[in-house]
């Protein structure tokens, strides 16, 4: 039995610069949407001064690192209020990679506060008998368009793709959430507390990704922002950008063509940040009877870039095919940045020892595949193929219905691997769907896992979460019950509420 | 015996020689989908490509292979009730698509049996997963009726398709207003205009006066179904819109239908059951992702086969991927998550389909005369981690790989 400790800080962006996010072109089951977005470095940014426009009136003392200084858009979300929680007598899937048999995890001001066996309730704790039940991490979907692709699909509401520029770096995804999506209510119902939604991959920079807690009822984006989550940018790879901007016959329409826009945005980017720097200096050190420092205006795709250069914003690329994530692997050296994930990652178990090499995680399907050229060469066994190779593997969804079930598609990936010969435990398999997206979206110091101190982001499944017929009972989200199966209420959205004549809902 | 039995149900099902091995397969525990429901540990034997015996102790003949299937699972083989598998090697990136038909060429006259390749990547990789056949149909991209299906083998054989033209697609809902010109209020006299082209070809084009919505070809290929020859599958999911197509059944009753879709289907159960029509439904399709699925519910199968309505689970109209036709297996364990009878969700995909397409005379069921389309499991085969140890298609060992496999192979970790 472990005590309680201290809650963890969530940790700055830059100490988790090892996980790169990609960006994935998003052709789902029922439309092509792509999104791809970038966040800001929330993290790294809380240790610049407060008040948002500092540049206009340059701070004498701390100089923000870049044009960014705090996020204007901050998030909103707080913990519910809950009870302390005691989980009794479940299996219990560490999402570390290890198992625990009949073991209770216990949950007290929105954190683990203990896993083992045989704890003792707090006065006032509520306990929940797990007994033939797994109890496991909440699922963290690291590509989602929840919000900006959300259900109704009409042409008024797809929102993930600004498809106007080959570089939409500006963007921001979580401009884009409908926080009425029915979507986020049926994710959680799957068992998921954490998704990172993306611009789409039209472009060869969508714009930035936010983290998000699927909040049910929440009434605005920022009351879904997870806090200090950093941004991501989303960058997509192949075919879709070369289409997209080939068809309007201008660049790029070639493989050439992306890498080439990416080459002369980042260097636009270098100059970008020179010029920062150069006025951050001038203002660290006025001379005596200087004139006032005018600062540079101020551009949002460069920030996007900036952050990326500087580690603060993740990127997230959206690649297929083996060869091109490597191409964009040596980019990324040319300039000095980390790529969080590749994102969709067909054919990753092609280069499986360079993605585990590079540190950089493989963002994938369990088996979707031949939708296009190069999603041909899938195969079943990608997911662990990467594991194998000590990779970081990830299982996302890309779609408002496979994030409903990654647990499933996590248990057709780990029978796949454990059909060829490879040794996988169920734990491990588990850190598939947590604490390996939790890493990619930087988010791994608050969740992800069930260690002492880390957020209550729990799940409590009917049975084996790699059985087709386990649901989610219950789910925790912050240690406070976010859903509870056969207890729905009337719908969290509005957009569902009302219609009693359809008859399914009150 | 076996001429007579194809005669009858109208199919040109294939027995070939090379299938011609005798093959027991003992001890397993045998999903019969017959009145014989679940043997516990059951025998069934193959010989000349059917199934000539079910049950316990099954005397092996002279030189029968004899495979062990104690703790295995031994099922009849998946029946993807709608697919488009044959039809393209992939979907996109501009590729070559028989599956979609482009403006400005033919809608009900599109044939998929015209266009299957037995040959494609997908059917390996179908096949392997435990799916044996598979009714496949093309998306023109106007008209009413959008394209003839057929029934297929995932034998990779050339005589893969047993049955052309075995039923025709109809958009209704949403997708049918879109193509009479964005109205429902002009879809029902179109179809009632198409179906008496069709029926009234070809007459009145002889004459000269030609169709009132149908050119001449796609009259001809869809009188036939407009003289209630085949079946049509109206594909449709608002609960007002299948209430239509209840009355429009009625008043045209020699017509035969079926519903690809239903999202909404389990408000109407009753009166679907009633009129004897069966559904083709997705338990994915949980999400008001269009307005005609507004009241989309997991347990739409669970209700729907509740309330007497004969089902079959495949992916819902838009979701249709061949690559994915092996997902029908997840569908259905997903349809059990949700409150469906495990008997009645395994045969949702096997004898389900069967019997909506009228081949259960040879298939979806493991009984003495029927082809011999048999799975060995390694497991329950609707749970994600099962999966084939053995298929058998009209009694032929199919080989376990496919190009994915082949891939795999080349790209295996080496040990640790």
């Amino acid at each position: 039995m472990v005590s309680r400790q201290a809650r963890t800080p969530l940790p700055g962006a830059p100490a988790h610069g090892q996980i790169e996010f990609d960006l994935r072109e998003a052709g789902l089951r029922l439309v092509l949407w792509a999104a791809l977005a970038a966040t800001m470095g929330l993290g790294a940014c809380a240790t610049m001064p407060s008040g948002s426009d500092t540049l206009a009136e340059p701070a004498k003392a701390a100089i923000p690192a870049s044009a960014e200084t705090i996020d204007p858009y901050p998030s909103t979300y707080a913990r519910p209020a809950s009870p302390a929680i005691l989980i009794r007598g479940g299996t219990v899937l560490d999402g570390d990679g290890n198992e625990l048999a009949q073991a209770d995890v216990l949950m007290v001001e929105g954190r683990i506060a203990a896993i083992g066996p045989n704890l003792a309730a707090p006065a006032g704790a509520e306990t929940i008998d797990a007994s033939g039940k797994f109890v496991t991490p909440g699922i963290i979907d690291a590509h989602s368009h929840l919000g900006v692709y959300p259900a109704p699909a009409i042409n008024a509401t797809a929102d993930g793709n600004e498809i106007t520029s080959p570089n939409t770096a500006r963007v921001w995804a979580e401009h884009s959430v409908w926080p009425m999506d029915p979507g986020f209510s049926r994710a959680v119902a799957g068992g998921v507390t954490a998704l990172h939604i993306l611009p789409g991959s039209a472009n060869l920079i969508g714009g930035r990704g936010v983290t998000l807690r699927p909040v049910l009822g929440a009434r605005t984006v920022q009351g879904m922002k997870f806090p200090q989550a950093p941004h991501s940018l989303k960058m997509a790879c192949g075919e879709n950008p070369a289409r997209v901007y080939g068809e309007r016959k201008q660049a790029p329409s070639t493989g050439m063509g992306n890498v080439a826009g990416w080459r002369e945005l980042f260097i636009e980017a270098q100059a970008y940040q020179r010029k920062w720097r150069k006025h951050r200096e001038k203002t660290a050190n006025p001379k005596k009877d200087a004139e006032s420092i005018d600062p540079p205006d101020r551009d949002l795709a460069m920030e996007s870039l900036v952050g990326v250069l500087e580690g603060r914003v993740r990127v997230q690329w959206h690649c297929y095919r083996a060869d091109e994530m490597v191409v964009a692997i040596d980019l990324a050296k040319e300039f000095g940045f980390k790529i969080a994930a590749f994102h969709h990652a067909v054919e990753a178990y092609k280069i499986a020892d360079v993605l585990a090499r590079e540190n950089i995680c493989g963002a994938m399907w369990a088996d979707w595949w031949g939708f296009k050229i190069e999603a041909y060469d899938g195969v079943r066994e990608n997911i662990p193929f990467v594991d194998a190779a000590g990779g970081c593997a990830i299982v996302h969804s890309d779609s408002e219905i496979g994030i409903q079930r990654l647990n499933q598609e996590a248990a057709k990936a780990l029978a796949d691997g454990r059909r060829i010969g490879l040794t996988i435990s169920r734990g491990q398999a588990w850190t598939w769907l947590s604490r390996n997206p939790a890493r990619a979206l930087g988010i791994d110091g608050e969740t992800g896992t069930l260690a002492v101190g880390k957020a209550g982001d729990v799940v409590v499944w009917s049975r084996d979460p790699f059985s087709v017929y386990a649901l989610a009972e219950r789910v925790y989200m912050d240690g406070a019950l976010a859903f509870q199966r056969g207890a729905e209420r009337a719908p969290p959205s509005d957009f569902e509420l009302g219609h009693t004549e359809r008859g399914n809902r009150p | 015996m076996r001429m007579i039995a194809a005669m009858l149900a109208g199919l040109t099902l294939c027995v070939g020689a090379a299938s011609a091995e005798t093959v027991l397969i003992r001890g397993g525990k045998v999903v019969t989908n017959t009145s014989a429901a679940i043997l516990e540990s059951g025998d069934v034997l193959i010989e000349n490509g059917r199934i000539s015996a079910v049950g316990q102790n099954v005397r092996a003949p002279a030189g029968a292979r004899i495979i062990d299937a104690q703790g295995k699972w031994v099922t009849p083989g998946v029946f993807a009730a709608m697919s488009e598998v044959g039809l393209y090697e992939i979907s996109g990136s501009g590729a070559p698509n028989d599956a979609s038909v482009s403006k400005d060429s033919v809608s009900a006259a599109a044939n998929a049996a015209d266009a299957f390749d037995p040959a494609v990547s997908a059917i390996a990789v179908t096949r392997i997963e435990g799916v044996t056949r598979a009714a496949i149909a093309p998306t023109s991209e106007e008209g009413l009726f959008s394209g003839q299906g057929a029934l297929v083998s995932m034998s990779g054989e050339s005589d893969s398709v047993f049955r052309a033209r075995a039923f025709i697609m109809l958009k209704l809902g949403e997708d049918g207003a879109e193509r009479t010109g964005g109205s429902r209020t002009a879809t029902w006299a179109m179809l009632n205009a198409a179906l008496r082209d069709a029926r009234e070809y070809p007459g009145r084009y002889r004459s000269g006066q030609g169709g009132a919505v149908l050119g001449e070809l796609d009259a001809e290929a869809l009188a036939p179904f407009a003289r209630g020859e085949g079946l049509i599958i109206a594909q449709v999911e608002r609960a007002a819109d299948i209430r239509a197509l209840l009355r429009f059944a009625r008043a045209n009753p020699r017509l035969r239908f079926a519903i690809h879709g239903g999202a909404e289907a389990w408000h109407v159960a009753r009166d679907i059951a009633a009129a004897r029509i069966p559904v083709i439904l997705d338990p994915f399709a949980a999400l008001p992702d269009r307005f005609e699925r507004f009241g989309a519910r997991p347990d739409n199968v669970a209700l729907l086969q509740a309330a007497g309505v004969t089902i079959a689970i495949a992916p819902a109209p838009g979701s249709v991927d061949a690559p994915q036709t092996r997902l029908a297996l997840q569908l259905a364990g997903n349809a059990v998550a949700h409150g469906l009878d495990w008997d009645a969700a395994f045969a949702a995909i096997t004898s389900g389909p069967a019997a909506i397409f009228g081949v259960d005379r040879d298939l979806g069921a493991l009984a003495k005369g029927k082809l011999a389309d048999v799975v060995i499991w390694d497991g329950d085969p609707l749970e994600l981690m099962s999966a084939p140890t053995a298929v058998y298609i009209a009694g032929r060992a199919m080989p376990l790989t496919s190009r994915q496999t082949a891939l795999r192979d080349r790209y295996m970790p080496k040990a640790r």
